[in-house]
This record gives structure tokens, sequence and C-alpha cells, in this order.
């Protein structure tokens, strides 16, 4: 199902022009494949974020694309290279081949707007002949979808809980039926419980629709277990790629030993984690 | 020896006029020297309202809460020696220190506060407070800003120390920091806790630090206790419904991988 | 609903403090409105002409203070504010009506221009920040800081004094009668050249900066970043995702700065010798004229609490958040 290619980062860098410029992502080269989840897995300051956002180039000055080529191969055939889209082609591929969901449901929704108005612009940006009853069917379908429910269109953010809220984004992002959706630590700052909907409700959608998930989180469990891919990215680069398990058994950077032994095992062995000066695993 | 009890704790809000929200419903448990206890729930379970109520920013609608067996003093000297005796470590390393004091300064308050040492062994314990969180002693003219999270966040710990309490509350104290370096603080905290036979309230959403750090847990649901036990038990062999749906949802590659192939990492 | 009635009763009780306190305050002054109106007129009033002076005033015969207090309520209900010593015995409420048309429409309308463009021009710098267009920002602090009576004065200086191109005061022509005439509306705009332009721009920078301020806040906001995200156009960016926020704080600035219309501008018309209220009041105040100073004092009340009903409801309409008590 993987051997197709949709997205190529070739020698991507970004630098934060400040003094000292800081090289927030350095010479990032990277394939994605039609219809994986990538995870990419670092802590703050790891440039996974920029990284992120450089793909659709949302950065913002003093955050510069220095080098690297990200070429996205559309399912018409067609090859784009995002980085010499002109301002209304950019808006135009934006969303619609490729989709985000932010960190932090509570922020990425517009206070003052109605969940169907938000909803509702991303057709009329790019569907414009869309009259405004098939927007109000479609919205409501999206909310639907993602068991939010369409009696739900008038409501204001405030009036979701969290979880329901980063149902409505993700039902955003699925709006254009995007072939990519890049996650921003979607579910950090969600219960366990929660966290556990909303990845299932994830992995169910991309069954439907097909489309490949960039993960982005410093939860390294949880990336081991819903990834078909893993990067662990530090400093700005990615020091390692590879499958789950390979990272699980035999992580061959030493970060990415570190950063495994920083999540205790749940059920398993103490691990890294001292305790009463007794030996790992012991216990009285 | 200290023991703090909290005996049969019930804590009601008043939300808007006449309708009300039990926020803690019937809570009773002790918190001894030498032991830690982990508080787990979820956000609103009201684990942060039992943090407020012990450091009295909160009182308790009804029930008692007992220090070696006598209620929480409401002012004077009395109330002083009950917060000496319990420190609080809070979650926001950046937001529990004030940006315009330097460490000595976070430092110095509780030891004169509570009279630790003489006067002039004031900036020797200082210093002895830093190494005890491992912190280099040059640290000490620094301003919170000028430090990493876990920097703060182990000045924090310092600073609760400063008092020689019996009995330390940490509400969620590694949740905000990097990844790679909680396990340091944990670390830390833990041995601290043996040096000094702290008893300590261990408070957090995540269950594995929660198992290894702690004896005994308690998961909280919407204010009520549902589930005790020995560590391992509740975690290995939960109960509770609530407590294995928790668990359940928790990401937990070992158990991922050990369908797979039946190994276990090293 | 609850949330509406919640803040009817709070402003009903508001206006109830107020207006007692408007009967209270008078009443703790020493003296009475008639021996200063005697003094003012001394020896032209008959002994008849006192005495029945001190029937209309209900000073003949002194009434327990409660009574005077329903008496007041019943007289202030059925309009009636009492009557001006110092413009020769005409009601009160006559005297406001005549000056509020003038007061509303001068400054009325040169807060609602000033804040109009002054948004809009924070709106775009804001956008644009970075840009050359933010040298706007140091002119409109210089503006914000300017005071209006200064600049009025140096206002009148250049184009009346010396260019001649405006009149320097009054509202409209020495000599005609108000009507509705096309002639005479454009003889008040002229009149109120000076004085408009003068309100304007000392009030612009206010609104230029905070409009501008707001907006460099709120771009920084997750949801602008998803709405570009989005692939909106940035014209749909600014206006339904960064200026629609922005704004809000503006408004209730704005409501606050309609409510201070009434009472804020006594300095201006005395400038500009413009017949509102303010130049009502100044005089009122000078002649000793307390029940016209009462009926004013009652009338600046009363509009600052209206702008904050203005206020409320506005916020109310486009702030779904302020509205969440009332879900509850």
């Amino acid at each position: 199902m993987f051997d197709e290619e949709l997205l190529t980062l070739d020698d991507f860098s970004v630098t934060y022009e400040v003094e000292p410029p800081v090289e927030a992502v350095r010479n990032v080269s990277l394939s994605l494949r039609r219809g994986e989840i990538l995870g990419l897995a670092g802590e703050s300051g790891c440039g996974k974020t920029t990284l992120a956002y450089g793909i659709q180039r949302l950065l913002k000055p003093p955050a510069v694309i220095t080098s690297g080529r990200t070429v996205f191969h559309d399912e018409s055939g067609v090859d784009i290279d995002i980085n010499s889209l002109d301002a209304a082609a950019l808006r135009a591929f934006r969303w619609d081949k490729a989709s985000m969901v932010f960190q932090g449901a509570m922020n990425s929704l517009n206070p003052v707007l109605s969940i169907g108005d938000q909803l509702g612009d991303v057709f009329e940006a790019h569907r414009p002949g869309m009259s405004r009853r098939e927007r109000t069917r479609e919205t409501g379908d999206l909310l639907d979808l993602v068991k939010v429910g369409r009696n739900r269109l008038r409501s204001y953010p405030h009036e979701l809980s969290g979880g329901m809220r980063q149902r409505v984004m993700i039902a955003m992002a699925l709006a254009l039926r995007p072939q990519l959706m890049i996650m921003d630590e979607p579910t950090t700052a969600l219960d366990v419980l929660v966290q556990r909907e909303i990845l299932d409700e994830i992995s169910q959608l991309r069954e439907q629709f097909g489309f490949s998930v960039i993960f982005i989180t410093h939860d390294l469990p949880l990336l081991l277990e819903i990834s078909d891919r893993i990067a662990i990215m530090l400093e700005g680069r990615i020091v390692e790629l590879d499958t789950p398990e390979h990272i699980y058994r035999s992580p061959a950077h030493p970060y990415t030993k570190r950063l495994l032994e920083s999540f205790p095992s749940l059920t398993g062995d103490r691990g890294a984690f001292i305790r009463d000066g007794e030996p790992a695993g012991a216990r009285s | 020896m200290t023991t703090l009890e909290l005996r049969n704790v019930s804590k009601k809000y008043r939300i808007r006029g006449s309708k009300e929200m039990l926020a803690l419903d019937d809570v009773s448990f002790t918190l001894e020297s030498g032991k830690t206890i982990a508080l787990v729930g979820q956000s609103g379970s009201g684990k942060s309202t039992i943090a407020k109520i012990i450091t009295q920013l909160e009182t308790a609608t009804s029930g008692s809460v007992l220090l070696d067996g006598v209620p929480i003093p409401r002012r004077g000297r009395a109330l002083r020696a009950y917060r000496q005796q319990v420190r609080m470590v809070f979650q926001d390393p950046f937001a529990s220190l004030n940006p315009y004091h330097t460490i000595r300064h976070h430092l110095e308050r509780p030891l004169r506060l509570h009279h630790v040492v003489p006067v002039a062994e004031i900036d020797a314990e200082v210093i002895r407070l830093l190494e005890r969180v491992r912190l280099a002693p040059d640290l000490v003219e620094r301003r919170p800003h000028e430090l990493s999270g876990g920097q703060r966040q182990r000045v924090a710990i310092a600073r609760a120390l400063a008092s020689r309490p019996g009995l330390l509350v940490a509400d969620e104290p590694v949740s905000m920091l990097d990844v790679s370096i909680r396990l340091g603080v944990l670390n830390l905290l833990a041995e601290l806790q043996r040096e000094s036979n702290l008893g300590v309230l261990y408070i957090t959403h995540d269950l594995a630090t929660a198992r290894h750090f702690s004896d005994e847990i308690m998961v909280l649901n919407s204010g009520v206790v549902v589930e005790r036990g020995a560590a391992d038990d509740v975690i290995l062999n939960p109960q509770h419904p609530y407590t294995r749906q928790l668990r359940d949802a928790s990401p937990n590659p070992d158990v991922l991988f050990a369908k797979t192939k039946g190994a276990s990492r090293a | 609903m609850s949330f509406f009635l919640r803040r009817a009763a709070f402003y009903l009780f508001t206006a109830w403090a107020a207006i007692t306190i408007n009967f209270f305050l008078p009443r703790m002054l020493k003296g009475d409105p008639i021996t200063a109106y005697l003094a003012r007129n001394q020896g032209k009033v008959s002994p008849e002409a006192i005495d029945s002076l001190r029937i209309l005033f209900g000073l003949d015969n002194p009434k327990p203070i409660w009574q005077q207090y329903i008496e007041y309520w019943g007289s202030l209900l059925s309009g009636d504010l009492g009557v001006s010593l110092s413009k020769g015995l005409a009601p009160v409420s006559a005297v406001i009506a005549d000056a509020l048309p003038w007061t509303l429409g001068l400054v009325g309308v040169s807060t609602i221009v000033s804040f109009v463009i002054g948004t809009g021009i924070g709106t775009f710098i804001g956008w644009r920040r970075g840009s050359r267009a933010e040298a706007i920002v140091p002119i409109a602090t210089f503006l914000s800081t300017v005071p209006y009576f200064w600049l009025g004065l140096i206002v009148i200086s250049v184009f009346s004094t010396t260019l001649r191109w405006f009149p320097a005061s009054h509202a409209y022509s020495k000599g005609t009668i108000p009507n509705f005439s096309f002639e005479f509306i454009g003889d008040v705009i002229y009149h109120s050249a000076l004085p408009a332009f003068t309100i304007v721009l000392t009030s612009l920078g206010g609104w230029v900066l905070g409009m501008r301020n707001m907006m460099v806040t709120v771009l920084d906001e997750d949801y602008v970043t998803v709405a570009q995200a989005k692939g909106l156009s940035p014209f749909r960016v600014m206006y339904g995702y960064a200026a629609r926020n922005a704004v809000l704080p503006q408004l209730s600035s704005f409501a606050l700065s309609l409510g201070f219309i009434v009472g804020g501008t006594l300095i201006m018309e005395m400038i500009f010798s413009y017949p509102g209220l303010g130049l009502r009041l100044f005089e009122a105040t000078l002649a000793k004229d307390y029940p016209l100073m009462q009926g004013m004092f009652l009338v600046i009340t009363l509009s600052v609490l209206v702008a904050n009903i203005l206020a409320d409801v506005v916020y109310a309409i486009m702030d779904p958040r302020s509205r969440q008590e009332a879900a509850s």
C-alpha cells in the first residue's frame, strides 16, 4: 500500500534570522508515502513544528527557508514544487492537498465565529461555486462524520469540550479530502481517555479516506503505537528513521535510546527509574 | 514521623447561584513520612482540589485535615508550623518563581521565615540546598528566566525543602518539563524522599510514573476515590472499570510488541 | 435570557442610584437657589415675585425630605427638571433639549468618524506589521498626546484668524434661523469644520494605536495561522479572523467615549463658543444655576449609562463568550 511517494523533502533547512541565527531545521530529507502515518518525535525546540510549518510555508519572519525542495506528488500525477508556488497557487494548494490539525484545539478555533462558519469558509475559499445550502449540508456531514453532530453547527468553540473541539478541527482538516494531514501535537492537551478516542477516530478516518499523516508529538510511546514509520528529531536533524518495532527493539541513535528510556514502562520493568536505591526491577 | 490525615473530606463549589458541584466526595487517606502516595486522575477529577485543601488555598466543605492528629490551625504560629511541615511543588516552574528575584532570594525566604538555621548560616544553607537538588552553587545569583525549565523545577524543589518539611505535595511536578528531563527530576524527588524520609503526595495523570514512583496509588474520578492499593496491584491488576479504562487508554508499547514477538525491552 | 435580565437589573439599580444622588447632592449644598437668584438680581425682584418664586421652588412650606424625594421622581418621570434661573426661568428640560442636538451632532459625528478611520488605519498597519506602514505609529502616538484645546487654539489661529477659511466660533451664522434647508445645513457644516477637525485629529491616534496593538496580538493567535493554513484569502483572514477579534476591546472604549460626548466637551465648546451642553454647563456653573446644573449632570450620567448599555449589547452580539453566563 505504501510504495507510492506522496511528499518528498530534499535538503530542507529553516533558519531563524535572529542574533545569533538559529538553525531550526537542518538539511532534512524525507519521503512520505501515500497512506502512511509518519511519526515525528522530538522535544521542544528540536524543530519538529518548524518543519511542519515549513512544509506548508506557514513560517513567519524571522524564520526563513534557507535550502531545500518540497515536492508534493499529487494523485493526478502532477508534481507540485511547494516552494515555488506563487501566493494564489499556494492558497489553492493549502488545505485542498494538505491540511493541518494544530496543537491545542483551544486556540485553533476563532472564539467569536460559529463552528459552522469556520468549517464553511474552507468551502467558500476553495469551492466558490458551492451554494450556501450545499455548504451547510457538507459542513453538517463533516460534523456527523467526526461524531460531533450537525446540531453543533451553530455552536461556538467555548461551548464545546476540548475533545469536541479537536474533533471539529479534524472535521475541518478533512473537509476537502486532502491527501496529507499534518498533525502537530493534536492530543497533547487532552486527557488520556479523550486522547484514545481521538486517536481511534483518526485511524478510522485514515482507513476510510486513505490520507497520509505526519503526526508530530513528544509522546514516543503513542507514536510507537500508531505510526507506520517514526522519525526522531534532535536539534533540527532527523537522527533516526525506522519502523516502530525497530525503534523500540533496537534503537540505533543514543538519543532515541534516551527518549525511549524517558518513558517508564506502564506494565513492564522499571527501566531507568531508580527508587529507594533498589536495583531496577526489584521491589520490596 | 509526620502524618497527615484527610478524614471524610468533601468540597462543594457553588456555580452561579443555586447550583452546586461536588468536587470531592468523602475522601479519606493518610500520608505519612517515608511513603509516597500517587493521586491519579484526569483533569476535573478533583486531584488539584485535594492539593489546594492540604495547602490551605481552599477549605473543605466538610470533613477534616489533621496533621499528627491536630486539625489545621487557622492562624498564627501554629499555622506557620503547619506550613513549615507541609510544602508544595507546583506544576509550572515558570509561574511559581518570581522573575524579579534571584535564586538566592527564593531560597532565603523560607529559611528566614521558619528560622531553620541561625542567620549566620543562611548563605551556607542556600548552597547546601542547591547541592541537594544537584544544581551548581554559582546559579545562586541568577534569576529564574536564566534557568532551564528543569533547573527551575529543581529550584522549586529546593525551596520546598528549605523549611525541612515532613511532607511534600507535588502537583504534576514534571508534566510541563521536556520529556527527557522528567525522569531525572522524578528520580531526584525519589532520592530526596529517601534521604529525608519525606512523605510525598504525587499528583499526576500519568499512570506509568505513578506506578514506579509511589508505594500506593489512589485513583480519583469525579471527586470519588474509586480504587486504591499498592502501586503495582492497581496498575497491573486494576479492579475498578475506570482504572482499567485509564490503563488501557494509555499508550503501552510493551504490550503492543509483546503481542507481535513476545520479546521485551532490555 | 437571564443574562440580559441580570444586566437590566444592574442598570436599573445604577440609574436609580445616580438619580438619587442627583437629588441629594444639591440639598447638601449651602443656601437655596432663590437666595442665589436674588443675589444675582439684586433689587430687581419685587417681594411678590420672591414669594411666588419660593412657592414655585417649593420653599414656602418645607416638606419632609422623603416627600420631596417622591415628588422629585414624579416630576422627573413627567420630564420636568425644574426651571433655570439663569435662562429667564425657562424649563431646564427645554434648555437641555436646545443644546443637546448640537453637542450630539458635532461631537457624536466626529467621534464616530474618528473611530472608523482610526480603526481602519490601525487594522491596516497592524496587518502589515514590520512594513513601512508602521511609520504611522509615531505620528499616531504624537497625535494622541496633543491636548485638544491646544490644537483647537492653533487651528483657530491658522485656519480662521490667519487664513480666514473657516469661522472660529458658533454653530451657524448670526442672524439665520435654524431650519432644515440645505443652505442652513451647509452653514452648520461649515461652522463645525474646525471643531470637528480638532476632535477627529486628537482622538484618531488613540484608535489607531489601540487597533494596531490588538491586531499584532491577535495575529499571533493560533486561529489566525489556522485560517492561513486553510488557504483563505488575505482579505478574509484580515477581516474575519484578525480584525474581527481585535476590534472587540475597541468597541468598549468606543461606547465609553460616546458616553463622554455629552460631558467631556466642555472646553472644546468654550473655545469654539459652540452652543452645546458643555457651554451651557459652563454658563450654568458661573451663574450658580443649580437646577440647570442638576439637570445637566443627570443627562450626563444617564448618557454614560446608556453608552454602557450600548457597549454591553454590541459586545454580546459580537462576542459569543460574553453570553456564556446565559448558558449555565
